[in-house]
């Protein structure tokens, strides 16, 4: 059972949730939610953002100020948000097919300006919600309805892509660690710039069945049993690191938050209140 | 004393929307809208007011909503391909009711089709460009003066009405300069959004005020919290599958505008009192409209000049009057035919309608409107 300052953040007026039985994307909200109570967040200074799917239902289970924008879109939302309030704490939770693919050039550019944002991409490798469709993550060969013969897209790395394009907080997780997604969502929300954090998440209902992994257990053992630290990882060859899960920090560096070059902009001609 | 400047159209617009109180601005470069981007990129930062050139047109217009949300007046600025990628967002906008102004410089079309040449094809686009039902502002300047008057206009609205208002300007009027007054702050009324005074518990950010049946509209960071979803909705903001509460949704989307209509409706008419027959143009082309219409009374021709400022909602029972009055009607527009289908509408078969198609990236002669008068008038 959640702790009571977890559970007064849930709008539970929106409950029941739409997530089947089991989904990961419960372990990502909680760790989401203990997060931003422990960084001492107020729900009145905290935005929550999201594109479409099923990951982006979450701001609406989530009693803080909560915009459910369109497919790919919400780091562009957020990026006025924060622009015109940088006071605000906003994390926008994205599911892989809206990070990298429909949304891809928005999620560079929001890595690229290192503005106040956490990202938490929530990977399942599918799109769940319109029926097990391949996305840019689902590893080669893996079946989806639009790849019934298995995928030949090679997919995206999303925090290679996230460290190439100029984040200063990337990590990667699994569900398997809810307090290693905790702590990363923690560390993401203290740096001061754009921070991703890639959760790696189960859809049995629309991946694992066509992918033997059918029940949440499976997955989460799958999890486990191929997720390498970095630090390991870091000694292993790239034949032995085929499959696997590499997990930590990437990327935890500081370079100027956008908006206080926006701020400093200000000062440096001078502009006014008028 | 109202100072006098001597303006593109595009910086005019700009400057509207600054005396307007628009304070943020998200954009994409894009021939002919760019100078307004410009206009802002240069003022916003020494105004207590943001800019971000994002990475596309969609971009634009989500970061400009963000803006919105979080409390400021905000606008987008765009043209054709750019205006059809915004479509998605803007009825995002729509739904969510958020106020914004988008302005349109219109080009030729479809695709890229012509950047830098005039053309008025964007009318039905701007009336139903993104999918779904929702009730559409439109204004159609056609001096550079105009530009700024119809940009503080648009804003009020917007507000006023918590849903996006388009300005459809054009590339001639964009590009070109003119002198502008530029009327003294007491003489013009600006509208700020309205504020919920509730407790945030019980705020319901879709609720209408019975006093005018228009939701008060909180900002993020000020105390209270909500949700904005695209999804249709009820009155706390949540999704809804049930039917009367997506009828009371979508009906309202149309009603809060037609209610107001006759607040939002604006025309210009000159010489209709006898007129027999009547030009309706808008835009760049009423320009040309006016002037051969002048020519025709110079010969002696009862021929009158109707100009729809506000595109939509269109001033159709005023001009259904005066069309029965005059029984002809000619409609210049550089397009095939689109608020021609408007003002057909709107006459219910009491005046006759003559066509007139332009699409070659250029304007009308007044000329040729006046070959047109003549040619009718036999």
């Amino acid at each position: 059972m959640p702790r009571p300052e977890v559970m007064s953040w849930l709008r539970k007026r929106f409950f029941p949730h739409l997530w089947c039985p089991g989904c990961g994307h419960g372990i990502i909200m909680h760790a989401i939610l203990r997060a931003l109570i422990d960084s001492g967040k107020t729900k009145e200074q905290t935005v929550i953002a999201s594109g479409i799917g099923c990951s982006s239902r979450m701001p609406g289970y989530i009693d803080a100020c909560t915009i459910h924008t369109t497919h790919g879109r919400s780091l562009a939302f957020a990026t006025g948000i924060k622009l015109a309030n940088p006071e605000l704490t906003i994390v926008d939770v994205m599911g892989d097919g809206d990070c990298t693919a429909i949304g891809g050039n928005h999620f560079i550019h929001a890595c690229r300006r290192n503005i106040g944002i956490t990202a938490v991409v929530m990977n399942n490798n599918i799109y769940g919600m319109t029926g097990g469709q391949a996305s840019p993550t689902t590893p080669l060969g893996a079946k989806a309805t639009t790849a019934p013969y298995g995928a030949i897209d090679p997919p995206f790395d999303v925090c290679k892509l996230a460290q190439g394009a100029g984040a200063t907080y990337v990590a990667r997780t699994t569900v398997a660690q809810p307090v290693l997604c905790e702590q990363y969502i923690k560390n993401g929300i203290a740096n001061r710039g754009f921070s991703v954090i890639e959760i790696l998440t189960n859809c049995h209902t629309q991946f694992g069945r066509r992918n033997n992994l059918r029940t949440p257990v499976d997955n989460l053992n799958f999890f486990k049993k191929n997720s390498v630290p970095l630090a390991k990882a870091q000694g292993m060859t790239p034949a032995d690191l085929e499959g696997k899960i590499v997990t930590g920090e990437f990327v935890k560096r500081e370079a100027p938050e956008y908006t206080d070059l926006y701020r400093s902009l200000v000062e440096r001609i001078g502009g006014d209140e008028r | 004393m109202p100072r006098v400047e001597f303006w593109q159209g595009n910086a005019s617009i700009a400057q509207g929307a600054l005396a307007a109180g628009c304070r943020f601005f998200g954009g994409y470069p894009i021939t002919p809208s760019s100078e307004i981007a410009e206009v802002m990129a240069a003022e916003l930062p020494a105004h207590n007011g943001r800019f971000i050139q994002m990475e596309d047109e969609i971009a634009g217009i989500a970061a400009a909503i963000g803006g919105s949300v979080a409390g400021f007046k905000a606008m987008t600025a765009t043209s054709g391909p750019g205006f059809s990628l915004k479509q998605e967002n803007l009825g995002l906008a729509y739904m969510a009711e958020i106020p914004l102004v988008v302005v349109d410089v219109m080009r030729g079309g479809p695709s890229t089709g012509l950047p830098t040449s005039i053309a008025q094809q964007d009318v039905m686009q701007a009336r139903w460009g993104t999918h779904g039902d929702h009730a559409t502002i439109a204004y159609a300047p056609s001096s550079v003066q105009e530009c700024f008057e119809v940009a503080i206009k648009a804003f009020n609205m917007a507000e006023r009405f918590r849903q996006p208002v388009l300005i459809m300007s054009d590339e001639v009027l964009g590009h070109m300069r003119e002198k502008v007054v530029v009327p003294d702050r007491e003489t013009y009324t600006i509208v700020n959004r309205k504020k919920p005074s509730c407790a945030p518990d019980v705020f319901m950010p879709y609720k209408p005020d019975p006093e005018d049946n228009l939701p008060p509209m909180a900002s993020f960071g000020d105390g209270y919290r909500w949700h904005i979803t695209g999804l249709t909705h009820n009155e706390w903001g949540f999704p809804t599958n049930c039917p009367e509460e997506i009828a009371k949704k979508t009906a309202r989307l149309m009603d809060k505008v037609n209610a107001y209509r006759d607040d939002i409706v604006e025309f210009e008419t000159e010489s209709v009192e006898d007129a027999r027959i009547i030009v309706v143009a808008f835009g760049s082309v009423a320009r040309t409209a006016l002037s051969a219409v002048r020519m025709a009374r110079s010969k002696g021709l009862k021929v009158g000049y109707f100009r729809p400022i506000v595109l939509w909602p269109f001033p159709d029972r005023e001009l259904e009057a005066l069309a029965e009055k005059a029984g002809k009607l000619i409609v210049p527009e550089l397009n095939y035919g689109q608020m021609v289908n408007e003002v057909e509408r709107s006459v219910h078969g009491k005046a006759g309608i003559t066509q007139m198609s332009l699409v070659n990236g250029e304007l009308f002669q007044p000329s040729e409107i006046l070959e047109k008068i003549e040619e009718v008038a036999r």
